[in-house]
């Protein structure tokens, strides 16, 4: 049971993380050109990959107790935010994420920035672009994987879920040639914010020294748990009158959640 | 300077309020397991307070803010 949701989880999330990094790497590669792009993503996959690397086996070797603990509070807390996000955006308090949108005001800011090479690479922009994409929004996705496979004692199983997701959007990205925008993003964010907050707070509990009544199946009734208070949330605030905000600026690359 | 404001950003958010209840939640939660206290309960009920409490703040703080 908790192996299929440890790579359900971090199958959304890396999916989510994907879907957005490839709105800047297509917008990117389609305007200024693949190469400097592609060489972008492909750095950013190799320190993303050092990082899973290092950080996997090295978390592995703490005491489970304190990895719980430790790890446990820190999901818990990346997680809130995620799920706290999903609840505004859901009740319209914050703007959906539009993929759309962020393709489009990309591919704008790449048509009018000036183009300069450095060492290896043709188009320093394009580069910086694609790298920062990828490393930004896998940095979350490297965070979920060392975490959960780490407190579960499967790594390997969650970099298959992550795998699964990279491969997935880039062949959709690929054949499609436009931003995922039919991709239901807000939704499995909602999701991957109810499945962090079950997680760390199983993890937190039982890393602080309490017995779950039920052990693992414990997880059982946090997940409906937490889905039915955010549900609520979610109907309490459509109440209150939203205010109607455009979406930001995209930066570079953009660590949102 | 720059390297520890994105790893706040990145683990804290925007709301810090959050991260120091639950480093709370949890430490109350370990003692109440050093006393032999049953403590699961409390994990999920701060959970959902530290939530409803940073949704309410939120949204409050947005209606009166007129630009975000």
């Amino acid at each position: 049971m908790s192996a299929t949701l440890l790579v359900l989880a971090v199958f959304l999330a890396c999916a989510v993380e994907a879907v957005e990094a490839l709105t800047v790497v297509l917008a990117t590669g389609l305007v200024r050109g693949w190469p400097s792009a592609l060489a972008g993503v492909g750095s950013a996959l190799a320190v993303l990959a050092g990082i899973v690397v290092i950080f996997g086996p090295a978390i592995g070797r703490i005491p489970i107790d304190a990895l719980r603990l430790v790890i446990g509070t820190l999901l818990l807390v990346f997680g809130l935010q995620w799920l706290r996000k999903a609840i505004l955006r859901a009740s319209g308090h914050k703007p959906l994420h539009d993929e759309t949108a962020i393709y489009e005001r990309q591919v704008s800011a790449a048509r009018t920035a000036g183009r300069s090479g450095r060492a290896f690479v043709t188009d320093w922009y394009a580069f910086t672009l694609a790298f920062k994409a990828v490393l930004l929004e896998g940095l979350e996705v490297a965070f979920i994987v060392v975490t959960f496979g780490a407190n579960q004692g499967h790594v390997a199983l969650a970099c298959l879920g992550a795998a699964l997701a990279i491969i997935l959007v880039a062949v959709v990205g690929v054949l499609l040639r436009e931003p995922l925008a039919r991709v239901p993003e807000n939704t499995m964010k909602f999701a991957v914010g109810i499945l962090l907050t079950s997680f760390g707070t199983f993890w937190a509990g039982e890393g602080a020294g309490a017995d779950w009544p039920g052990a693992d199946r414990a997880l059982l009734v946090l997940i409906p748990g937490f889905l039915l208070v955010s549900l609520l949330f979610v109907t309490l605030l459509r109440r209150r009158p939203p205010r109607a905000a455009p979406d930001p600026e995209p930066k570079p690359a953009e660590v949102t959640s | 300077m720059r390297f520890l404001r994105f790893w706040s950003d990145f683990l804290i958010g925007d709301d810090w309020t959050i991260a120091l209840g639950v480093v709370l939640a949890v430490a109350v939660t370990a003692l109440l397991a050093v006393a032999e206290v049953a403590a699961w309960w409390l994990p999920p009920i701060a959970v959902i307070a530290l939530l409803g409490r940073s949704l309410l703040s939120d949204t409050r703080t947005r209606g009166r803010d007129p630009v975000e």
